[in-house]
């Protein structure tokens, strides 16, 4: 019996949709009430089946780990017409492919000069800083959201041995490319920014470059792989050694 | 007459004095939130609507959001005719006065002024068809976190020596009629508030709290968000999973102090929240300086839209 639930989780779940109020013309559609992995299929469902039932209705959606945020054009529609619509778009909703979602692999220069928290990290968690890199790296990790900056995307779950809470006092900026840990999640800074998360190193891969793309590296449902890379290797590819400023 | 008076494409309105925050503003970056990236634009909508209403201008045309004033000054090196709008921040055109919510004309070399706020805190000019600037993810608005927008596109305020040109003539020349046209919000005025699921969680004494006393507004407030303060609001909620924030979303930290946040708003958060502003609320909180006492007033969501389409209506 506890065998089947790990392989038929998604199957498994009936899902208890909910639609509640945010704002004049936003509602917030809840899906779940615990972070999951298996809940991205559902989320990237839902958000594929809103966008297409608000079509030029829709201002904006923001999916997050456990909801979807909706703001509607109220000129178009009012309160109870856009519940209508939300609930005729997610009934008989099933998951999305996730397989469907790109796997990334980001190369990273872990080291203490450009990720101060490496020793911090490697300490809680009992291990030497090359097995605490090796651990990092050794984990396929869900892009659960984006948000807090264009491209940041909260990506989890990191193995509980690693959860470190964010630092007491936030640094006030956290250079472009910085790779961190804040509890059970993991992200990468798209730009120069303050920021709490514990730091481990940095990567010279862009997440955002609208100029070119027009959108972000990482599309929730996504999965992400690091790879540790040294300094030459790191440098060879244009990648900035300037030292963390700040130290907590 | 100068290489510069006959180029007309170089001619236009040069900032001599940079003042605190000068942004270039539109409606804002829609349809974006889902990359992480901000709404931007004018955080008081209604007058910056009004802006561009008294020159003909199409509603999203790229107008500048001024905040205080504090010296901004402009030379002008063609004649204009420019709009201004919103808070009173004692603007002078070559030493007089100008009235408030309404266009005027600038001559070559004539020097207009923002001093400072006497009423309102937020002055929106706008220009003959609209600026021109970049266009970035559909929208011109200036997002100085996400380094978006802008005459350089870096997301940064107006400096000395920037030089603004537009995208042609007026298209018309209108007035604002009497007892119309922005108001600026006197101490005790309402805010709106379409209340949340989250309301639940509050205890009872922390609802009454919250909507029967004035609150007042910190000078911890930016584009992002206005921390209001008053008494600590409690609830069982103390974080929440992280989900998409609404313009006007009013979260509550763990100090129990509200913070109402506004268009450069992150796009996801976690902290609990009683509900969300009106978009007309956020229009007056913009223009709300510290100190200034607000009420929270529970309206529901048809009723906030009636509102908010009735004041569409006055642009038609």
């Amino acid at each position: 019996m506890k065998l089947g639930i790990e392989t038929t989780h998604i199957e498994a779940i009936r899902i208890k949709i909910r639609i509640e109020t945010a704002a004049m013309d936003a509602l917030m559609v809840r899906l779940f009430d615990t972070i999951d992995e298996a809940n991205m299929a559902w989320v990237i469902a839902a958000d594929q089946a809103l966008r297409s039932a608000f079509g030029a209705a829709l201002i904006d959606l923001v999916p997050s780990y456990t909801t979807l945020l909706v703001h509607y054009d109220c000129e178009q529609l009012d309160h109870g017409a856009a519940c209508q619509l939300i609930n005729q778009a997610l009934s008989g909703l099933s998951p999305a492919n996730t397989q469907a979602g790109e796997l990334h692999d980001i190369p990273v220069w872990y080291d203490e000069s450009v990720g101060p928290e490496l020793p911090l990290v490697a300490k809680r968690a009992g291990l030497s800083v090359d097995d605490l890199i090796q651990q990092h790296c050794n984990h396929d990790y869900c892009v659960f959201a984006l948000g807090f900056a264009p491209g940041y995307g909260f990506m989890g779950l990191v193995d509980e041995a690693l959860a470190t809470p964010r630092l007491k006092t936030p640094r006030r900026k956290v250079a472009a490319g910085s790779v961190g840990i804040a509890d059970r999640q993991t992200a990468i800074y798209p730009l120069l920014s303050p920021g709490g998360w514990n730091i481990l190193g940095r990567t010279n891969v862009p997440l955002f470059e609208y100029a070119k793309r027009g959108a972000p590296l990482f599309r929730p449902g996504d999965k992400v792989r690091f790879r540790a890379i040294s300094r030459e290797e790191f440098e060879a590819d244009g990648g900035n050694t300037t030292p963390m400023e700040e130290r907590p | 007459m100068s290489h510069a008076a006959n180029n007309s494409a170089s001619k236009g309105l040069v900032v001599k004095q940079a003042g605190p925050l000068t942004l270039i503003q539109d409606t804002g970056r829609f349809g974006v939130g889902h990359l992480g990236v901000t709404q931007g634009g004018a955080a008081d909508w209604i007058s910056f609507r009004w802006a561009n209403w008294l020159l003909g201008n199409a509603p999203n045309s790229a107008a500048l959001e001024i905040v205080m004033g504090g010296g901004l000054s402009f030379e002008s090196e063609s004649e204009v005719r420019l709009a201004l709008t919103g808070a009173d921040l004692d603007a002078q055109l070559d030493g007089k006065p100008l009235a408030p919510n309404s266009s005027f004309k600038l001559l070559p070399g004539q020097r207009l002024v923002f001093r400072q706020p006497r009423q309102g805190l937020r002055a929106y000019l706008a220009f003959p068809g609209g600026l021109n600037a970049p266009e970035v993810l559909g929208s011109r608005a200036c997002t100085a976190r996400e380094q978006l927008g802008g005459l350089h596109e870096d997301g940064k305020p107006l400096k000395a020596g920037d030089r603004l040109t537009w995208k042609g003539t007026a298209p018309a020349v209108r007035r604002i009629a009497e007892g119309q046209g922005p108001q600026m919000p006197v101490s005790g005025c309402r805010l709106p508030i379409v209340l949340g699921s989250q309301v639940a969680a509050f205890s009872g004494r922390s609802l009454f709290q919250a909507f029967n006393q004035p609150w007042s507004v910190d000078n911890r407030a930016d584009r992002m968000g206005v921390r209001l303060t008053g008494p600590a609001l409690h609830g069982a909620l103390t974080g929440i999973i992280s989900e998409g924030i609404p313009l006007g979303a009013v979260q509550i930290p763990p100090d129990g102090q509200p913070i109402v946040l506004m268009n450069d708003r992150q796009t996801i958060g976690g902290y609990p929240r009683l509900g969300a502003i009106t978009p007309i609320a956020c229009a007056t909180l913009a223009q709300c300086l510290p100190g200034t006492q607000v009420w929270l007033t529970p309206v529901s969501a048809s009723q906030a839209q009636e509102d908010y389409r009735k004041q569409l209506t006055v642009w038609r």
